[in-house]
This record gives structure tokens, sequence and C-alpha cells, in this order.
């Protein structure tokens, strides 16, 4: 069996058994939904139908109905893609990256996680598809034989091999996520007692049993699986800001883009776990399991991705200057004194200087101070884009092509209703599913379980 | 008649060390079910390691070659289009702007056709009916399959050697 030192502080905290892992995440699902929850889930019920509702009126209106002009062609449209996307990058972080490294905390935290990369990516694909205009030609994106000569999809563009890269990232860690979640629902169909319930968790445990061939397969699986995800990872965020960077548009036009955009991602990735876990592991009781030292190593993660966009940042703005390029330059200088200026500073004081009080230890240990730190950055994150997208486009090379963008009812309305259909499907996860990797938690609870730890000592 | 001994353990490392010792006298032990992986206990009870790697390679390279094969046919030899002055010509010439797609399909067949082959082989799928002898192995204990048949001792030799593992249960039934 493996040892770990006893200094090190443990993962579980308590004097738990299996049967207790077992009871206090399968408990909740078992018994009656709290009042908290249904409250919870009817306020973004009716966000989600509100942006539904929205949705539906710019399908059936038009694009127009967007703030868009012939100058700013993307604007919350695309923001919101990259913002989702970016936080989508977390969760396939935590389970692949994590377990390539043999990090034991993320057990705690990866189904969670991602559950939320799952539904993140749902929130992004929205955005690239209603952008469209005609969403009902949205299969015009996939190579697919027609009429016209056969003219086929264009496979030098970014935006293809975005769409290449955002399906192959969804449909993989969906079925990373689902082959984890097997054997914890065989473990709810053994537990539950209602007969329609059993009859469901049944179906969706595929009549998991646990011989030891299958664990050895489970776990192959899961190795190779995160092995092939982590390249996957880097690659998606980093096709995302080609899809700028390949352009000639000054602003866009840099090279620094694939890194920079992928620390970003995994930054407001884990600013959003942050967000969740903390008032999850409040709801469901499981202090024990995420607690303190997990969401110490999470905000690590945050002062190292938050450092790299910040160098980034600083870095794009000297190479507008020594360039030498007028235009490159003039696009920088116009971000931070221009009509944008606001939403710059806005980003740079969340980005940059805000995750930086995580080197306080006062600071970085403490749920509060996490927690609003959490959503400061979510914030930040989101006008990275918003500036590298409007600002850069809203100056044209022909100043009579200059305009701006103003967001409208209906831009804000679908952002806003994302946020309500992503926190519906969040919380209907946390009802109906574990929510934490049970078998997985069950295999460190030796080796990393406070009372395990404490007998050692002895 | 043919019997089969389902053995219950409270612990992963009793059964372990159970395993090994009924193995060291030469009993073959058919299954184990546990709530999670038994580190150890593959070598023990002959288990040997899983091929699967080698199939997600497989399918990696199908992947691979099916979409270089598609991108050459679509853009180079069926409708060659002049965009933006990109090369489109040649398989080499075009070649560093295929490389996201054809990666992003490698992993696209690698992972779902591994985990394809995963559910086939296991034969876990949906509506699959649940074979755990009992439900506690999913939870918190841990269960040896040991059959007559597979076995050349009898059914009483078998239970004796059984009975001082420090189990916690026996459950013996007649094999069907």
């Amino acid at each position: 069996m493996q040892r770990e030192s006893a200094i090190r502080e443990p993962l579980i905290l308590g004097h738990k058994t299996y049967k207790d892992i077992t009871d206090d995440v399968v408990g909740p699902i078992m018994g009656p939904a709290p009042l908290g929850w249904k409250i919870m889930i009817t306020i973004s019920s009716i966000i989600a139908i509100y942006g539904i509702g929205s949705i539906l009126y710019l399908i059936g209106t038009g694009v127009g109905v967007w703030g868009l002009n012939k100058t700013v062609g993307w604007a919350w449209d695309i923001t919101n893609f990259v913002w989702w996307v970016g936080i989508g990058h977390a969760g396939t972080l935590i389970s692949a990256v994590l377990l390539l490294f043999r990090q034991k905390w993320r057990m705690a935290i990866n189904r969670s996680a991602e559950a939320m990369t799952i539904f993140a990516v749902i929130m992004a694909a929205i955005f690239p598809g209603i952008h469209m205009g005609r969403i009902w030609l949205a299969y015009y994106v996939f190579p697919l034989p027609n009429q016209f000569g056969s003219i086929w999809v264009n496979f030098n563009s970014p935006l293809l091999w975005d769409v290449f890269a955002i399906s192959t990232y969804f449909s993989v860690s969906l079925v990373f996520w689902y082959v984890g979640l097997i054997p914890d629902f065989a473990t709810i169909r053994d537990r539950v007692t209602k007969p329609f319930a059993k009859k469901m968790y049944g179906i969706l445990s595929f009549g998991w049993s646990g011989r030891a061939k299958h664990w050895n397969r489970f776990e192959e699986l899961s190795l190779v699986l995160a092995g092939i995800a982590t390249p996957l990872v880097f690659s998606v965020h980093s096709i995302v800001s080609m899809d700028f960077a390949t352009s000639i548009v000054p602003g866009w036009h840099t090279t620094i883009f694939p890194p920079y955009f992928v620390s970003g991602a995994v930054f407001s990735g884990f600013a959003m776990v942050q967000t969740l876990l903390l008032v999850m592991r409040k709801a469901y009781k499981l202090e024990d399991y995420i607690h303190i030292k997990h969401v110490e190593y999470m905000n690590i993660v945050i002062i190292v991705t938050g450092s790299i966009v910040g160098v980034a940042y600083l870095t794009e703005l000297f190479i507008s200057w020594y360039s030498g390029v007028e235009y490159e330059s003039y696009a920088f200088i116009n971000r931070f004194s221009g009509p944008y200026s606001a939403a710059y500073w806005t980003m740079m004081t969340c980005n940059v200087i805000s995750p930086q009080l995580f080197w306080f230890k006062k600071i970085r240990r403490s749920f509060v101070a996490t927690f609003i730190l959490s959503i400061v950055v979510n914030i930040g994150m989101w006008f990275e884009r918003y500036v590298i997208i409007v600002t850069s486009l809203h100056r044209d090379y022909l100043p009579s092509s200059w305009g701006e963008f103003i967001p409208t009812a209906t831009d804000i309305g679908i952002f806003i209703g994302t946020l309500g259909i992503f926190l519906t499907l969040f919380l209907a996860f946390t009802r109906f599913f574990p929510v934490l990797a049970l078998n997985e938690l069950k295999t460190i609870l030796k080796s990393s379980g406070e009372s395990y730890k404490n007998e050692q000592v002895k | 008649m043919k019997k089969v001994f389902h053995v219950m353990y409270d612990d992963d490392e009793k059964l372990l060390v159970a395993a090994r010792e009924l193995v060291g006298k030469g009993i073959h032990v058919n299954e184990v079910y546990s709530p999670f992986p038994i580190h150890g206990i593959d070598p023990v009870i002959g288990i040997k390691r899983t091929r699967l790697a080698i199939t997600s390679f497989m399918y990696a390279m199908t992947g691979l070659s099916l979409a270089v094969f598609f991108m050459w046919y679509t853009m180079i030899s069926d409708w060659p289009m002049n965009i933006g002055g990109k090369p489109s010509f040649s398989l080499l010439e075009n070649l560093p702007s295929f490389i996201p797609v054809s990666f992003e399909f490698s992993v696209f067949c690698a992972a779902h056709g591994m985990v394809i082959t995963y559910l086939l082989r296991n034969g876990t799928l949906p509506g699959m009916p649940a074979t755990n002898p009992d439900p506690r192995t999913t939870d918190d204990k841990f269960v040896m399959e040991i059959t007559t048949d597979t076995n050349s001792m009898s059914a009483d030799d078998l239970e004796s050697a059984i009975k001082n593992t420090g189990l916690l249960e026996l459950s013996i039934k007649d094999l069907k």
C-alpha cells in the first residue's frame, strides 16, 4: 500500500470509513430535496427561461437585435463563447493533467469540475451557433457532401479547426466523465430503495459490478484518456486563440496568443470551480472532503496562471511599442486610454492585481476571501475577452469606418440566460449525481485520511 | 454438486492477504468484487495487464489516416480552391494547416474507440443487469469468489481453507 508523509496535511478530515464516504455522498441523493436547492433551481430556471426567450427572439428576428455593426462584427457573442470555453478548461485540467501528475487532492474536486466543464462547453457552443444568423444551416460547418459541386469546408481556416476542436473536446470530456461515473452510479443503484430510482440508476450504471478485471481496465482507461486529454486541453484553447491570432487585425495578430489564452482559460476555470465548490461543500456538508487545503492548492494554480496572464498583458504592451508598427501601438494605446479604457482597467485590476493577493497565506487559506476573489477573477476574465475583441475591432484601418459597440438588451439577456442555464444544469447535477468521485476517494482514504495518518505518527 | 463460495472481507488489505494465502495453497480465485480498485490484486489472482492501451493507439492511427486522407481528398483532389493565396495543390505544402484537425480527429477516434472497446469487453452497457453477489460490494465490502469446478480440492477442504483467512461472512451456494 502507498504511504504518504505524516507531515503532509490530510486530504480527508475526521475519522472516516469506506462506509462513511458512501453515506456522505449518496445520503443527499436519497433524501428529499433541500429547500435551499429548490429556491436556487427556481431562480436559475427563471433566468434560464429568460435566456432561452432571448435566444428565440434573436433567431426569429435576426442578428440585428444585437448591438453589432459593420465595424464591430464580433462582440458579446464571441466574448461569451471564449469565456465559457475558458471556464471549461479547469475541469479537464483537474481530471487529466493532475491525474498524470498523481495529485491526490484532485479526487475530491474532479467530478464536479468535470461536470462544470461539460456544462460550460455546452454554453459556449450556443454562441457560435446563434451568431451564424441562420442556425438551421449550422450543419454547413461539417464537411458534408452537397449539391454545390461539391464545395467542401475550408480546412485551412482556424474557424473550422475550432469546430473540430470544440466537438472533440466536448465529446471526449463527456465520455471521460461518464466512464468515471459508472462505478459510482452502481454504488447508488445498490443503495437506493425507491423502485423508479433503482431502475434509473441501474440503467445509468451499465450493470457495473466491480470485478477485478474491470477495475484493471478502468485504471488503464483513465490513464490513457488523461494522457490524450492533456494535449487536447492545450490544443482547444490554442485553436480558439488562433481564430484571432491568424487574422491581420492589430491587437489580435500576435504569436503570444495560444499560451496566453490557455493560461487565461485555466485561470478563469479554477476561479469558477472555487465559486461553485465553496457553495457546494457547505450545502452538501462535504467540508471534510473539500477543505482549506484543497482551496489553497487551487489558489496556488490561480496565482501561477494569473501571473502568466499578467506577464502576457505586459509583453503585448511592450511588443506593440517595440515592434514599431504604428497600427499595433495605436491599438494598445487606444485600449488603455480610448473609449473602452474602463473595461481595460477592470481587466488589469481583476486579473493582474487581485490574484497576487493570494501570496498572503491568510488570504490564500480563507474561504471568504477566496470566494470573493474567484468572482472578481471571472469578471476580469470576461472583460479580457471583451477588451481583446471589441477594442481591436472598433478602430478600423480607415477612420471613416470607426465605430462603437453598445450591447442591447438581447445581448445582455442571452449572456445572463446562459448563466441561468449553466446553474440549472449544475444544480441538477448536484442533486442526482454523485458529486464526489467515490471510488477514487476510497483509494486514498488510507494514505491521506486524517485518522489513518495519526496512526502512522504513533 | 458444484459449489460457489462468496467470501466477504471488510477491508481491502485483509482480502489481499487472504488471496495471497489461498493462492499459495494452490486454490484458484475466480473473481474479486470490490468498491474500488485493489492495487496489487491482479498478479495474485492471475489477471494480466489489459491491452486496452494498444487498441487506443490503433484507433488513433486510424483516425489520423482518415483525417489526412479526407482533407487531401476535399482540399486538394476533389475541389482545390485558392483561399487567400494559400497553397492548395499538394498535400505537403498544405500539411501545416491540416495538423490541428488531424490531431483532433486522432484524439476523437482514440478516446471514443477505446471507451467503446472498454464497455464492450466489460459487458457493461446501458440496461445490463448488475452481477455483483452482494449489494455491499459497491460500498465498503470486498468479496472473493471461489468455485469448486475450477479447483481440484473438495468443497469441504476449500471451506476449511477459506475459514482461516479472517473473513467477515461466507456464503456457499450451489453452482447452476
